[in-house]
């Protein structure tokens, strides 16, 4: 078979196998995104208003996962998170379970892309005015009210481009996946190539997948941009 | 640094020491006494600092010409400039990687000039097609970088030097290139922590870096989380150093802050 033949729909071509993997990565990698956004909302307003242990222990959740690979992550926790779980359960008198890849992907990502999105998010809090944060706290308003009319809509320009970066970040991330052994898009293709030994068309297939997605994801975090920054005045010379 | 040691972080320092002491006790760590174990280990850290600085080194070289094609150069050359940049920051580097190690590697036996030249003993090996991979993606990153780093350079300071009749290629040399490195300089930094982070990758494609090593020993022992932590404990090491090297870099530079 040649090659575009061998990326066909039906089963002798890869096709529809390749979009599954698509589709798994693009979900694992939008529940990972949603979870570190989660994490970095809470770790964000925990670093900047939380007492001195709290900040200090989410200090020291940032630097490790951001001195320790991925990959490493992603073993460690994945071990780590899939017994754990399993001996909550034995312990309070349940069956062992299996914890799906995908479940498992999507949090031992989400707990990296945590700690990256509360160093992004804490930035773009800093960002807004505290005369409004103040004059809305003078006011009486409640911490979540202020939270979601004050503080939100004003962060929200700051951290767009911080949060396009991550999540860009978490779409590739998906691949590391791959290494332990769960059918993303990355693993999928190596599977497929290494069958028919058409390396060159897969990977190149897969890499215009996943070039595809951050083309796409950037046009639109570029509307999102346009849309957080409406009623900002514009700076000359930008 | 005043008030670093108040009480609640002795606290912590303590259930960190506790943690330590717990794990050196209670977890399985007989396979670091085996001299063999030890050698591979020492080798693994070995080949991951020398990937990483090789690749950064090469990286940086290829990234300064893109950054300059992105910022000054004719659109024939910005364009294919950027393209490179955004293939490569849009596509996972462990797919790149394969793409090379496989592709490449699957292409070259079959062309008999390759199989018959002095450098076909190298090509057999996994190493350079890691090394070629991870400079490339050093090369992605850094040449959006270092675009930025060259737009920001003071345009009058160019202007200058060519009101003073300097060549084109001194001017680059003395003037333009020392400041924009000198602008990348704190986040090179970063980046470089963010390509350690990368490098063990190479170990799907055979390379026998610390992360390959620590997986054997996993194998060979059935030990499932010691080497892992070992492993962890090596990258943060690591990271720390290059931090403390960047620092002590950006310390050299002078730099006058208004």
């Amino acid at each position: 078979m040649s090659g575009l033949e061998l990326l066909a729909w039906e089963a002798p071509g890869w096709g529809a196998a390749l979009a599954a993997g698509l589709l798994k990565s693009v979900l694992i990698a939008l529940g990972a995104f949603s979870l570190g956004l989660l994490i970095g909302i809470g770790g964000a307003y925990g670093k900047l208003y939380g007492g001195p242990v709290t900040r200090d222990l989410l200090a020291v959740y940032t630097t490790i996962v951001r001195a320790v690979p991925e990959l490493i992550l992603i073993l460690i926790l994945y071990f780590a998170f899939t017994s754990s779980i399993n001996n909550l359960l034995l312990a309070w008198g349940f069956e062992r379970i299996q914890i799906s890849g995908f479940v498992a992907g999507i949090a031992v990502l989400g707990v990296v892309q945590g700690a990256y999105a509360t160093e992004v998010l804490r930035g773009a809090i800093l960002s807004v005015p505290a005369g409004q944060i103040e004059a809305a706290r003078a006011m009486g308003m409640p911490p979540l009210m202020l939270a979601w009319r004050v503080t939100f809509p004003q962060m929200l320009a700051a951290a767009i481009p911080g949060l396009a970066n991550l999540w860009l970040i978490a779409t590739k991330d998906t691949a590391l996946l791959a290494v332990v052994g769960y059918a993303e898009l990355t693993l999928v293709t190596r599977q497929a190539a290494s069958t028919t030994k058409a390396f060159f068309t897969f990977f190149m297939a897969a890499g215009l997948l996943y070039l595809c997605i951050s083309i796409l994801s950037t046009l639109i975090f570029g509307r999102i941009e346009a849309w957080a920054r409406r009623g900002q005045v514009r700076q000359e010379g930008r | 640094m005043q008030g670093f040691w108040a009480p609640r972080r002795i606290v912590m320092a303590a259930i960190a020491a506790g943690i330590v002491v717990w794990c050196v006790l209670a977890l399985n760590w007989t396979w670091l006494a085996d001299p063999k174990y030890q050698g591979l280990i020492l080798q693994g850290i070995w080949t991951t600092i020398w990937i990483l600085v090789v690749t950064m080194v090469l990286g940086m070289l290829l990234a300064i010409p893109l950054g300059l094609a992105q910022a000054a150069g004719p659109w024939w050359l910005a364009m294919p400039a950027a393209g490179f940049c955004g293939l490569i920051r849009g596509t996972p580097l462990l797919l790149q990687l394969w793409l090379l190690y496989y592709g490449l590697g699957s292409l070259f036996p079959s062309i008999p000039w390759i199989r018959q030249s002095d450098l076909w003993p190298i090509l057999r090996q996994a190493w350079p097609y890691a090394v070629l991979a991870l400079s490339l993606s050093v090369a992605g990153y850094e040449g959006e970088v270092m675009r930025g780093a060259f737009k920001g350079v003071p345009h009058g300071q160019l202007e200058a030097a060519k009101a003073m009749g300097m060549p084109r290629f001194t001017i680059f040399r003395r003037i333009w290139l020392p400041q924009a490195l000198r602008r990348v300089l704190p986040t090179l930094g970063g980046e470089t922590v963010l390509q350690m982070k990368a490098t063990p990758l190479v170990a799907t494609i055979t390379v026998i870096d610390i992360y390959a090593v620590s997986s054997r020993i996993r194998q060979d022992t059935f030990v499932v989380y010691e080497p892992l932590l070992l492993l962890a404990v090596v990258y943060m090491a690591i990271a720390g150093v290059i931090v403390l090297l960047f620092r002590w870099l950006e310390n050299r530079v002078p730099q006058k802050t208004a």
